[in-house]
């Protein structure tokens, strides 16, 4: 069937197969940094925004996604054409919140909606926002703390 | 006395942004399967549904016939070669019983055969339209089953080479002993006894075993894979396939996520097997589920610990017993029982009377294998319980009584020497050890003196403290090499190429810290490339915490090469003694204040005077493999109404040489830690009564999530080991000793319980805390 999409606004008109997840869709058309880490929405390394809100993208079909807009982390850098990292990617980098990398796309695009609807989250309001998400690399130390920093920054930036 | 550091850095030491970074934070295809090779054929496998079988006939024509397929293979068409899935040096001290596809299943999840189609779903398709005729046979399902008389017999093959004992099920068995244990004991005024016993766990990277195989313009077997072990990887696959080495290339690219699982060649065989019939790309991708049924998990044991003390509280004689579950192959088997003493043991080096005795049994389960700690984690459960309970016995605090019998600077033991890997290890004296400090820090930042043994209570919560000591190694001594490449380039950087295997640990930056602090470079400076067995020159891997210490001396070796070689065109320049220059700040500067820039020297050396490449490869075996330290604390809330043990707070205090780059080192503790946390408490994989996972989902195999971490409070204690890269000792696996005898001391301090079985889970908690009242 046909679909249309909005990825990282690009509109797109897309052939997927009845059944195909928004996941492998995405991951089909060369959106490589959807990961994937077990299709059964327990990981979180999926991770996408739909319209604006986070969802696993194994758990969406791709047909249900049809006129929505998708970002996913190769959406978030560079929105304003300097190239400019999103505020919570800088912060991941510079507080060692990355270690493989591999749960990090879906981790930012879960703060990143976080913050979106919470500017000014607790620790343990973080920690909620980034519950779906697993990371066995680490203990979860250094992204509270990169969400606590980054979205001081973003405040800021709103205030000025 | 321990030597201090006497030099300051300008790189190391500073917590410099990962180099791969910004790719990963963007979303690059930095990861095996984010490359699209046209043409790719899909493969899948088909797993056995019996735990121990014979298989009497097998069809494949059906799924042949099937539109689609391309290529379908079992016993009848692959090479029946023995080998082991260890990824270890070669000779591989792991026995070799595994056949690409054998005629026997051993497991539920074993290897039965596998199809490559042109899509995913053809494939799947087709593995429902092989025939396969077992013949079931009587499974074995615990080590007590493996080890009883008349016990069906595992590895009844003839062409297994390596195995201890087959008809008896023991794939390994290792026997060391110091002094007279009995003797020992007999002296000792004081004994206790403690056994222990740890359940199956396993890895879980997020991202599960991939590997994408592919022919290259020339035709040679390309091998992209998320491996902890490109050399070996090359190596093992051209013995199992019967092609030469030299056609074969393994290029690691981003991983994410090993901890030892990605120590095997677990998929490499496969794809390789089906790009070279067939002439195209192949991708393997487990799902989560089959990681979880089919790759590797951590050895279960059962281990018996006895201490015997004198007066004064030193430790007089130790015994461990381990009984160590294989599963049905036996990669890892002799070295991880190996670690569960070589690792612990000698922390308490007073004692003078030591046995280390155990074996190794295969079982008709899932198949063991490395994973962070390699044994130690099960061997200090019983062993610091043990410590745990002879304080208590003997009055002391359980501080006072680690104090009296930690390993210090200048000491060492036997059983460095007594047990190696696989073989007799290496003597060695301690040159680094902060253990006195450990103790002191963690004491205090816990509040060890002011809360522990009040048992103050909360409504149904009683609350406790618990404390251990822990040690790992740096490699293996006198096996574990690195190489390192480095060349220069004419506008003053350099290509730094390390076969060091960069897990998402941040090997690739904190090696290239340690070369750009050598050529007074800032990090920009280094362009790190890793991990390519046509590119880098050779290391054995990621595994026994040997990068830092190992690589990073080869790199810090290759870096002093360079940095001679530099000075001496610039000598030629300004017509200066060398003695007389340094390289900082991208200069070389003469101590009579004039200077070149490394751009200079390069451009001189490549295009103008005497040209050569600027450039070295060094090496690096290491005589000895220095111990972190660390001691480990935690308060403990335990709610008696339901068994519910929370951690209130966990201090550790960790001595690993120069702390490289701070962050990624605090990274490796929290991650080491949050996994240890779930190992102690809710990790377990569960069999039904035919030796099926029953729980091969991140729903139902529970690892800690962001909610569940407790507040942990970490130190790194900024220590020296002389031998190491500027001071350098390892970091990454010591962590996962921690948390299982810290919190179960932490439980007994609360609640006057032991717990002797992990994980602990609310029910075993309540059932004991029931069980002592009554």
């Amino acid at each position: 069937m046909k679909i249309e999409l909005i990825v990282n606004g690009k509109q797109q008109e897309l052939d997927s197969a009845p059944g195909e997840t928004l996941l492998h869709l995405l991951r089909r058309i060369g959106y490589k940094g959807v990961k994937k880490g077990c299709e059964s929405g327990d990981c979180g390394a999926c991770a996408v925004l739909l319209d604006d809100r986070v969802v696993n993208s194994c758990l969406v079909l791709a047909a249900k996604a049809d006129g929505h807009r998708v970002t996913t982390v190769e959406g978030l850098a560079g929105q304003d054409k300097t190239g400019e990292l999103h505020p919570v990617q800088e912060a991941f980098l510079e507080h060692g919140a990355v270690q493989c990398g591999y749960c990090s796309p879906g981790m930012i695009i879960a703060a990143v909606d976080l913050l979106a609807h919470n500017p000014n989250p607790g620790d343990q309001e973080i920690k909620e926002g980034i519950s779906g998400n697993l990371c066995r690399c680490t203990g979860y130390v250094k992204q509270i703390e990169a969400i606590r920093i980054a979205a001081e920054k973003m405040r800021k930036g709103t205030d000025v | 006395m321990c030597e201090e550091r006497t030099t300051e850095f300008t790189v190391v030491g500073r917590s410099e942004r990962k180099v791969d970074g910004i790719a990963l934070v963007t979303g690059k295809p930095k990861f095996v399967a984010d490359i699209d090779l046209s043409n790719m054929l899909y493969v899948k496998i088909l797993h056995s549904p019996y735990a121990h079988a014979r298989i009497t006939e097998i069809n494949t024509s059906r799924a042949e016939a099937l539109p689609g397929v391309m290529c379908v293979l079992s016993s009848k068409n692959t090479p029946s070669t023995r080998y082991t899935t260890a990824g270890q040096g070669y000779p591989e001290p792991s026995p070799y019983d595994t056949r690409m596809f054998d005629t026997k299943v051993r497991f539920v999840g074993d290897r039965v055969a596998a199809v490559a189609a042109e899509t995913e779903e053809i494939a799947l398709q087709a593995l429902k339209e092989i025939e396969v005729h077992y013949e079931e046979l009587p499974p074995v399902l615990s080590v007590d089953a493996a080890t009883a008389l008349e016990a069906p017999i595992i590895h009844d093959e003839k062409d297994a080479t390596g195995i201890f004992d087959p008809v008896r099920n023991i794939s390994a068995k290792i026997d060391i002993n110091v002094g007279d244990v009995k003797q020992g004991f007999a002296e000792s005024d004081s004994t206790v006894e403690t056994t222990c016993e740890t359940q199956y766990a396993q890895h879980t990277p997020i991202e599960p075993h991939v590997v994408l195989s592919y022919l290259d313009e020339d035709g040679r077997l390309v091998l992209r894979t998320s491996t902890q072990v490109p050399f070996h990887t090359r190596r093992i696959v051209s013995y199992v396939l019967g092609i030469p080495l030299h056609r074969i290339r393994v290029i690691k690219p981003r991983i994410g996520g090993a901890f030892g699982t990605k120590q095997e060649i677990l998929l490499e065989d496969l794809a390789g097997l089906v790009t070279l019939r067939t002439g195209r790309p192949a991708l393997i991708e487990f799902t989560r589920q089959e990681e979880f049924v089919s790759a590797r998990t951590r050895h279960p044991m059962r281990i018996r610990v006895k201490l015997g003390a004198k007066k004064n509280g030193i430790l007089h004689a130790i015994e461990m017993e381990a009984l160590s579950n294989t599963g049905a192959y036996g990669a890892h088997s002799l070295t991880v029982l190996s670690n569960v003493g070589s690792k612990t043991l000698p922390i308490y080096n007073k004692a003078r009377n030591v046995r280390f005795s155990g074996k190794a049994v295969y079982t008709n389960l899932p198949v063991a294998g490395a994973y962070r700690g390699y044994g130690a984690p099960q061997g200090y459960y019983p062993l610091e319980v043990a410590m745990d309970k002879l304080a208590g016995k003997l009055g002391l605090d359980p501080i006072e009584l680690r104090r009296r019998n930690h390993i210090r600077c200048g000491e060492s033991s036997p059983i460095f020497e007594e047990i190696g890997e696989g073989r007799e290890g290496v003597a060695q004296t301690i040159n680094s050890c902060e253990l006195e400090r450990c103790l002191e820090i963690g004491a205090r930042r816990i509040g060890w003196a002011k809360k522990r043994g009040l048992r103050t209570r909360n409504g149904p919560w009683i609350h406790g403290l618990g404390m251990s000591i822990h040690m790992q190694g740096s490699g293996i001594a006198q096996v574990d090499m690195g190489a390192a490449t480095i060349k220069m380039n004419e506008d003053g950087s350099f290509n730094l190429l390390v076969g060091a295997t960069d897990l998402g640990t941040g090997s690739d930056t904190i090696l290239g810290q340690i070369a750009a602090e050598v050529l007074g470079v800032p990090l920009s400076k280094v362009i790190v490339y890793s991990s390519d067995t046509d590119f880098t020159p050779f290391d054995v891997g990621a595994y026994a915490s040997s990068t830092t210490y190992v690589s990073g001396t080869a790199v810090k070796r290759a870096a002093e090469e360079v940095r001679g070689q530099i000075v001496g065109v610039a000598a030629a320049m300004l017509e200066s003694d060398m003695t007389n220059l340094t390289i900082k700040d991208e200069q070389v500067i003469s101590i009579d204040g004039r200077s070149v820039t490394l751009t200079e020297v390069c451009q001189r050396a490549m295009y103008q005077v005497d040209q050569f490449q600027i450039g070295a490869t060094e090496s690096c075996v290491q005589d000895q493999s220095p111990p972190p330290f660390m001691s480990s604390f935690a308060e403990v809330a335990v709610d008696t109404e339901t068994g519910f043990v929370k951690i209130v707070d966990y201090v550790a205090v960790v001595d690993c040489g120069t702390v490289i780059n701070p962050k990624m080192a605090q990274g490796q503790i929290e991650g080491a830690l949050a996994n240890g946390i779930g190992y102690a408490l809710t990790e377990v994989m569960l069999f039904s009564s035919t030796g099926r996972v029953q729980n091969a989902t991140l729903f139902d195999y529970k690892i800690l999530g962001a909610l569940d971490i407790p507040p942990i409070d970490i130190t790194l204690l900024d220590s020296y080991e002389p031998t190491g890269p500027m001071g350098a000792k390892s970091v990454a696996e010591i962590g996962i000793n921690a948390p299982i005898p810290t919190i179960a001391n932490a439980i007994y301090d609360a609640v006057g319980v032991r717990l002797t079985k992990t994980p602990f889970t609310p029910e075993r908690v309540l059932s004991a805390i029931r069980s002592h009242s009554v």
